[in-house]
């Protein structure tokens, strides 16, 4: 049964990658790739990756989505005819044909002597409970095992939200204008419905993205994921109410605080172990018991991921709003 | 015996609610004009999920699955009319005009 959605998705999923080429109106293509984000999502969770189906939901298919459309409004609608081009076609076909002959070569989907199964995977499976006790193995290896990897994704998602900033940032003016306030100007009797209803849900995308994030140790979640889910929410918000009603509520200070601050929290948490006589990102050594060392340590570190994303992401959607209206 | 009732319910409405939405998608394929489009697919898409979570819910009894299944109904009846509110709304307003005669020499 999970083969047949399996192939399903697969299917589906190539004929929409077709669909995004295709597609000569870029509106259309990221409708699309917001379509594309969520059949992923759907294969994840198939696959028993909860963790990734969340976070590839919440970015690809929610947040993602509204910053291609931001970005597009700064562009043309349509793509410029261009003529095919052979090189890339013998590449990637050259590249298809040399994955597809590896894959058969590749262990079977869910066997127990696939060489991922047999490195380092029953380690953390075995000593989980015993180190760090928490039911959802993911967030351990993500956040204490695995903490130097995390906090390299953390540098590159810091690193992404200056390097906007840098590009697009314009010094916001009190009661600036923006992307959507045209149609908050002409659209408040058309667009009431949207509104009403959006207004209704943004308290509970929030309370739910603190939800992934806080409840991370014990189901699917974490840090990534609640930053996206609540920048999402913000994002919602900033639709229906305008962007300055968003900007009010979060300033932009605040939010270059947050990605500043994150990181910090994530290192400093770090050094703190440091100094405690551990090694660096050693948990054990941040409370008398080295499991509630653990667990201290993981909620710190999420807490850290978490506002890093959130800050990015509504950076970057702010930075693409306030350059439309610089545009115009 | 009241267990296979429950299965007989649920089923029913399962199959009940997939035949909607079975329906909804042909009617998004076959109807003329995108506003009889939009207007197969929300109606039909709204029952077939009321429809099918019912079902669903009636399979898992009165588990934390049931208050997690009412949730996302509730979350999908808030969203659902309102994207095809909105999608409506947009196409009206930019100027997109339902088409008034529909004979049927015109379609071929």
């Amino acid at each position: 049964m999970i083969t047949l959605f399996g192939v399903f998705l697969l299917t589906l999923l190539v004929i929409t990658a077709f669909g995004i080429v295709r597609a000569q109106h870029l509106f259309v293509s990221v409708m699309l790739t917001g379509i594309f984000s969520l059949q992923m999502a759907a294969i994840f969770f198939i696959l028993d990756a909860a963790d990734v189906a969340l976070t590839e939901a919440a970015v690809g298919a929610g947040v993602a989505t509204v910053l291609m459309l931001s970005a597009l409004a700064l562009t043309e609608n349509r793509e410029r005819p261009t003529r095919p081009r052979w090189v890339p076609v013998i590449v990637v076909s050259a590249t298809t044909l040399m994955v597809i002959y590896a894959t058969f070569d590749k262990p079977l989907l869910g066997d127990p002597d696939a060489p991922v199964h047999q490195h380092v995977a029953p380690w953390y499976l075995e000593n989980t409970p015993r180190l760090i006790d928490v039911p959802n193995v993911v967030t351990a290896i993500l956040a204490s095992f695995r903490g130097y990897d995390t906090l390299g994704e953390l540098f590159v998602i810091f690193t992404a939200g200056i390097g906007v900033l840098f590009l697009m940032a314009n010094p916001s003016k009190p009661g600036a204008v923006s992307l959507f306030a045209a149609t908050e100007a002409e659209g408040l009797r058309h667009h009431l419905v949207p509104r009403v209803v959006g207004r209704l849900l943004v308290p509970f995308i929030v309370l739910f993205g603190l939800y992934v994030q806080f409840h991370g140790d014990y189901g699917p979640g974490g840090g990534f994921q609640a930053g996206a889910l609540i920048s999402a929410g913000v994002i919602l918000y900033a639709l229906v109410d305008g962007e300055g009603k968003a900007l009010e509520a979060i300033s932009p200070r605040f939010l270059r605080g947050m990605i500043a601050g994150g990181a910090l929290l994530y290192v400093g948490v770090g050094i703190a172990g440091m100094l405690l006589g551990g090694n660096f990102l050693d948990y054990s050594v941040l409370a008398q018991d080295s499991i509630a060392g653990q667990h201290l340590g993981i909620l710190l570190v999420e807490a850290g991921v978490g506002l890093t994303v959130t800050g990015t992401l509504l950076t970057v959607f702010h930075s693409f709003a306030a350059r439309d209206q610089q545009e115009r | 015996m009241m267990e296979l009732l429950l299965d007989i319910a649920s089923w029913f409405l399962l199959i009940i609610g997939g035949a909607f939405v079975f329906i909804g998608g042909v009617g998004a394929l076959r109807m003329p004009d995108f506003y009889t489009r939009m207007h197969a697919a929300s109606l039909t898409d709204t029952l077939g999920t009321i429809l099918v979570l019912t079902g669903i819910i009636l399979q898992a009894g009165l588990t934390l699955a049931t208050i997690k299944l009412v949730a996302i109904m509730v979350f999908l009846l808030l969203t659902s009319p309102t994207a095809a509110y909105a999608l409506a709304n947009a196409a009206r307003l930019s100027g997109l005009a339902p088409e008034r005669e529909l004979s049927n020499e015109k379609r071929p």
